[in-house]
């Protein structure tokens, strides 16, 4: 029975939320929904966090669903680079579990609510999907599935400009799907196969054909759209901005990560390290995109005057942070963008959650609504401190860890010109958090006391939150796990791709 | 030249029609401005794609893979399925962008996305003037340091605000 | 003791700093544990003086930040002296800060006593640090507890002085600091304190050698080296005693000892001398502590006055440093001892003179001397402490600068610090005797009228602190010098 469980659990993870989907939406009543949602996510966890031993014992868990032997049938694999992705994925989506209720209840009708339960639980199967599939069209029909949840659920925000960001977020990330399934459609062209342990094998007997290379453009542009890499990022302050607070910290956690994921999945495994980044620039293309992102993210960001979308600009540059990381295509370099990519997403879904708590006590989002909250809302306010400076850098949080491994990768590359870039995103980041904490602790509390009525957040709230704040903090003081597993996963995607 | 006049154009004409389709309609995605038409075009650029898989699977003069007697030559089944999954996502993708268009439709009264972008952008411009009229106005109520307050400033500086 | 105290000792104010909070309610019990919390801590810190003297070098490995890289501490003498003046003087600060706090009203006093002590910890921290990483956790970590104490009032004044502070601190520790220690742990693979320095083998050449430097000295905002000294006196917009220990002792002190320590440790003197790469900072410095100097005499503010006086003397040591002489390091040593009970006496004193009768300017202070003798008096000795004058600790320090750049042959430097020397007679010396020798205006109070004594006591035990050290000055220094590898 164990034994049975074990071997089954590739697909349990992806199954569970999936068939909890529909049965929320038969639940029809908020409450049930949610259980459901918490259910299925922390069960999806515990399997993420089992697999993830796994892996690190047998290198790699394959699964053969349908029992269909690969190539021919749809395989799932999981080695360190998708299982720590993935514990990222279920683990915020489980802590955003706990965190949802009340949140949810004060920005969408409850008649609404289980479908919002049902929507994210659509969403964390198709990132899910994502990091476990072995296959290159699953991966796009989980990368849609994602997507399409998505747009729901940003089109679910209290405020009407919502629709319309969900929309154009629906145009472009549907345009970045479609070029994706023309880039599989591409290399299936020349290769006959969709496996992509199998597209590694044959794809070196045609690398020089032009089928190959405008295969390779297709799939970067279309995952760059779906990551949000400068100039592809338009869609993403509007959405996180709009979307119900719970969704902003579950997706801006989770979504664009695993886009990167899926991009770097796709780049080292598939096509090669020697290919993308010796025959084609790519390795060049993407620094520069990175750090053009950086900066302008880092500046748009301090000139918001919306706290949901200060943080988004600010998701904008450390994305590029992430992708100069992986573009480096050194052990090195992929480790320490792969870290960044997990601390991001512990930093931003804490930050979106402190920000959605103060949100759900002022009803309102801008800077100038935070004023004084650092004296009504301590735990709330401190959470966010330790975030922003997470962010920052600052040592004994995680962002620092990320700055470390970043700045000693660009230095052993020699990229002197991106670390500096690097460190001046870095410096902007100052201003732009030292203006949130500024409004919690130097300005008064308004004295209209109609806000008055709620003190210190919920304490699934808070629990969530802190429970990110404490991994941030673990991970800053001891962070020698996460980088043994980075590097482990860095070196199976950079020496076993060529 | 001419050998790519005669066989190489022609003989790729379903490439040549699935790039047009594409073209078009991301040209329409790009370039309209009512999103209806907006959705048709990105319908169109989809159907290119699902195009583009079943010209790759065909075969000259074979037969829609059903097993027959004889020894008649097949069509790749594999595209055929693939596609028929993505087409699934494009009327998924299809559904929702037209439900969220009624949506904008009741929220806005029109569904050209001028009108919405500029509704918002008024709504927004409005609300930035607010914030910063708020942010003046609390800049301008903070407290200040008691004149004698023991810090370093020196009788001819000028306190900041 | 075992090593493993080292670690505790470090946590031991965080861990109190918790009923300090939880107490807040009573003035007198929290202030209680808070003095008694100083009190347990320097008695820890000396119970290591005599295995540290016997050449005992205790370590302890916490767990690893990174692969490689623990938060470690290591206990060498210079540690241990700085470790013990952070910790001597909380006490006596705590005191003071009591009478101040209460003399005056001030608000959030648990909050100010909560951050206090994590500063401190923060300053044992970096004193008991075994290699860079650990050193920067804690200096961050102070940068971080003290911007509440800095913004203590939390009004627009101390709202803006915070984003200098903050902002000069963390762009300087995290734009340049943090890349110079990952650039020296890529290159040299260690950025562990090691006796000698850790890039004797490594190649590293003169001028990449000097940028490497240059990005320490500048990254450690702290040793405030013009360009970078404005934070000090944004800093001083905070209450007094927090500007006593933290902007006097423990936060610019701890930027002159990472300075020294990273002379020391991580370059080495003799790695130093033979690339030069330290000589452009002599000079920078030099600039520093003469130009400091001259603003100092132009400020009336007695505070602001204080801050320009600390920059100098901060470029001192940082003098010291640079100059790649072992004599010249241990004498900046022992100058980060003798500045520091200097400079609190005269921040207590112009604290004394606020709570007693509210006054902050330095031409408002005529004829003040009667009033309050025992603060003026203890404001002379730190005064002519600071300028080098013997019986006083100052003298010792300045004697043996002079002696380390006659060793490395730079005798210009003898003439910075004669020239400085007058500089700080005329801005230091010229308050006690407009307190002493000029007549006093009509609203100054007649008769005697001294802060309450919980001001008073500390900073007559920080002026007696003055001349005791002179008379230690050598043991002191040659404890230091120890551990520097120095012969003279």
């Amino acid at each position: 029975m164990i034994t049975a469980f074990f071997n089954q659990m590739p697909v349990l993870v992806v199954v569970v939320p999936l068939l909890a989907a529909p049965l929320c939406v038969l639940a029809h009543r908020a409450f049930a929904a949610w259980l459901l949602y918490v259910l299925a996510s922390w069960s999806a966890f515990g399997m993420a966090f089992l697999l993830f031993v796994q892996a690190k014992i047998a290198g790699q868990v394959s699964y053969a669903v349908g029992d269909w032997a690969p190539p021919f049938g749809i395989e799932l694999v999981i080695d360190t680079y998708s299982a720590l992705v993935l514990l990222l994925v279920t683990g915020v989506a489980a802590l955003t579990g706990i965190y949802a209720r009340k949140s949810i209840a004060s920005e969408i009708t409850i008649e609404r609510e289980y479908l919002v339960f049902a929507l994210m639980l659509l969403c964390l199967a198709g990132l899910i999907g994502i990091t476990v599939t072995g296959d290159a069209f699953n991966l796009f029909v989980f990368l849609e599935i994602s997507s399409l949840s998505s747009y729901a659920l940003i089109a679910m925000g209290p405020k009407r400009r919502a629709l319309l960001s969900s929309f154009q977020y629906l145009i472009m990330g549907t345009v970045g799907g479609t070029f994706l399934l023309i880039g599989i459609g591409l290399i299936f062209m020349m290769t006959g196969t969709l496996n992509m342990a199998d597209l590694a094998e044959r794809l070196p007997g045609v690398y020089d054909t032009r089928t190959v290379q405008a295969g390779l453009a297709f799939v970067v542009v279309g995952l760059s759209l779906k990551a949000a890499l400068m100039p592809a990022h338009i869609w993403l302050p509007n959405a996180y901005t709009y979307a119900p607070s719970t969704v902003s910290a579950f997706i801006a956690a989770t979504a664009t990560k695993v886009a990167v994921y899926a991009l770097f999945r796709f780049v080292f495994t598939i096509f090669g390290v020697g290919y993308a980044f010796g025959s084609l620039p790519l390795g060049t293309l993407l620094l520069t995109l990175a750090a053009i992102s950086m900066i302008a993210g880092s500046l748009a960001s301090i000139f918001q005057t919306d706290v949901k979308r200060l943080l988004a600009w600010s998701s904008v540059a450390q994305m590029g942070y992430i992708v100069a990381g992986f573009a480096l295509a050194s052990t090195a370099g992929v480790s320490a963008g792969l870290v960044h990519l997990l601390n991001h997403g512990i930093i931003k879904g804490a930050l979106f959650m402190a920000v959605g708590a103060m949100i759900w006590r002022v009803r309102a989002s801008s800077i100038n609504d935070l004023a004084g909250l650092g004296r009504a809302m301590p735990l709330t306010s401190a959470a966010f401190v330790v975030g922003g400076l997470s962010l920052i850098g600052v040592p004994a949080t995680a962002g620092f860890i990320s700055k470390w491994a970043l700045l000693s990768a660009l230095f052993e590359a020699g990229r002197y010109g991106v670390m500096a870039v690097l460190l001046v995103a870095s410096l902007l980041s100052i201003i732009y958090v030292g203006r949130v904490i500024e409004a919690l602790y130097f300005r008064p509390l308004p004295d209209d006391v109609s806000h008055h009525q709620h003190g210190e957040a919920p304490l699934g709230m808070q629990v969530a939150t802190w429970a990110l704040i404490a991994i941030n903090i673990a991970i800053g003081v001891h962070a020698t796990p996460e980088l043994e597993a980075t590097g482990r996963a860095a070196a199976l995607l950079v020496g076993g791709g060529t | 030249m001419t050998q790519f006049l005669t066989e190489t154009l022609p003989g790729l004409f379903n490439y040549w029609i699935v790039i047009g389709l594409m073209m078009i309609g991301f040209y329409t995605v790009i370039a309209h401005d009512n999103l209806v038409k907006k959705l048709i075009g990105l319908s169109v650029f989809q159907s290119a794609v699902f195009i583009l898989y079943i010209s790759m699977g065909s075969i000259h003069g074979s037969t829609a893979p059903i097993i027959i007697d004889g020894n008649p030559v097949y069509a790749h089944p594999l595209p055929q399925v693939l596609i028929l999954t993505a087409i699934v996502v494009g009327v998924s993708t299809t559904a929702l962008g037209l439900a969220l268009i009624v949506r904008i439709n009741e929220a806005y009264g029109s569904i050209e996305e001028d009108d919405v972008l500029a509704a918002d952008l008024a709504t927004s411009e409005g609300e930035e003037a607010r914030e910063e009229a708020r942010s003046e106005q609390a800049e301008a109520e903070e407290a200040h340091a008691a004149d004698d307050a023991d810090d370093g400033t020196e009788p001819t500086e000028r306190r900041p605000g | 003791m075992s090593d493993v105290w080292l670690a505790w000792l470090v946590a031991w104010p965080v861990v109190m700093a918790l009923p300090v909070a939880l107490f807040g309610r009573w003035p007198n019990l929290r202030e209680a544990i808070s003095l008694a919390t100083g009190v347990a801590l320097l008695v820890g810190v000396a119970t290591f003086i005599g295995p540290v003297a016997a050449g005992a070098r205790p370590s302890f490995s916490v767990f690893s930040i990174l692969p490689g890289l623990d938060l470690a501490f290591a206990l060498e003498p210079f540690g241990l002296i700085f470790a013990l003046i952070a910790a001597a003087l909380w006490p006596l600060t705590t005191l003071y800060a009591a009478g101040y706090m209460r003399g005056n009203d001030e608000p959030h006093q648990t909050r100010f006593f909560v951050c206090f002590a994590l500063a401190i910890s923060a300053a044992i921290g970096m004193a008991f640090s075994a290699n860079l990483l650990t050193l920067f956790v804690f200096y961050e970590m102070m940068t971080l507890t003290t911007y509440p104490l800095v913004t203590h009032h939390q009004d627009v004044e101390s709202r803006d002085s915070g984003r200098v502070y903050i902002g000069i601190l963390m762009v300087t520790s995290i734009g340049l600091f943090l890349p110079a220690i990952v650039i020296t742990w890529l290159i040299a693979g260690n950025v562990d304190f090691t006796p000698g320095g850790v890039f004797a083998d490594t190649g590293l050449g003169g001028l990449a050698a000097m940028g490497l430097y240059g990005a320490f000295i500048y990254g450690v905002g702290k040793a405030a080296v013009m360009p970078i000294h404005r934070w000090l006196p944004a800093a001083m917009v905070a209450p007094t005693p927090v500007s006593a220990l933290l902007h006097a002792v423990a936060v610019v002190k701890a930027g002159a000892f990472t300075v020294l320590k990273i002379t020391v440790y991580i370059f080495g003197i003799d790695f130093l001398q033979v690339t030069g790469a330290s000589e452009p900072f002599v000079w920078l410095a030099s600039f520093t502590l003469l130009a400091a100097s001259i603003v100092a005499i132009y400020c009336d503010n007695l505070k602001k006055r204080l801050a320009y006086s600390t920059i100098g003397q901060l470029s001192y040591i940082v003098l010291g440093a640079a100059m790649a002489s072992r004599l010249g390091a241990a004498a900046g040593g022992l100058h980060i001892v003798a500045h520091a009970f200097g400079k609190i006496t005269l921040f207590f004193c112009a604290g004394a003179i606020y709570t007693a009768v509210h006054r902050k300017y330095v031409s408002q202070l005529n004829g003040l001397g009667r009033a309050m003798p025992l603060t003026f008096a203890a404001f002379t000795v730190a005064a002519l402490s600071l300028i080098g004058l013997p019986p006083l600790a100052g003298a010792w320090s300045k004697w043996y600068l002079m002696s380390g750049a006659l060793d490395v042959d730079m005798q210009i430097v003898l003439g910075v610090l004669a020239v400085s020397s007058l500089l700080n007679i005329v801005y230091l010396l010229d308050i006690p005797a407009r307190a002493f020798f000029l007549p006093a205006d009509d609203q100054a109070p007649r008769g005697f009228s001294e802060a309450p004594a919980a001001c008073v006591i500390p900073l007559m035990i920080t002026a007696t602190g003055c001349v005791v050290l002179f008379f230690y000055a050598r043991p002191i220094l040659d404890f230091i010098a120890g551990s520097f590898g120095s012969t003279a």
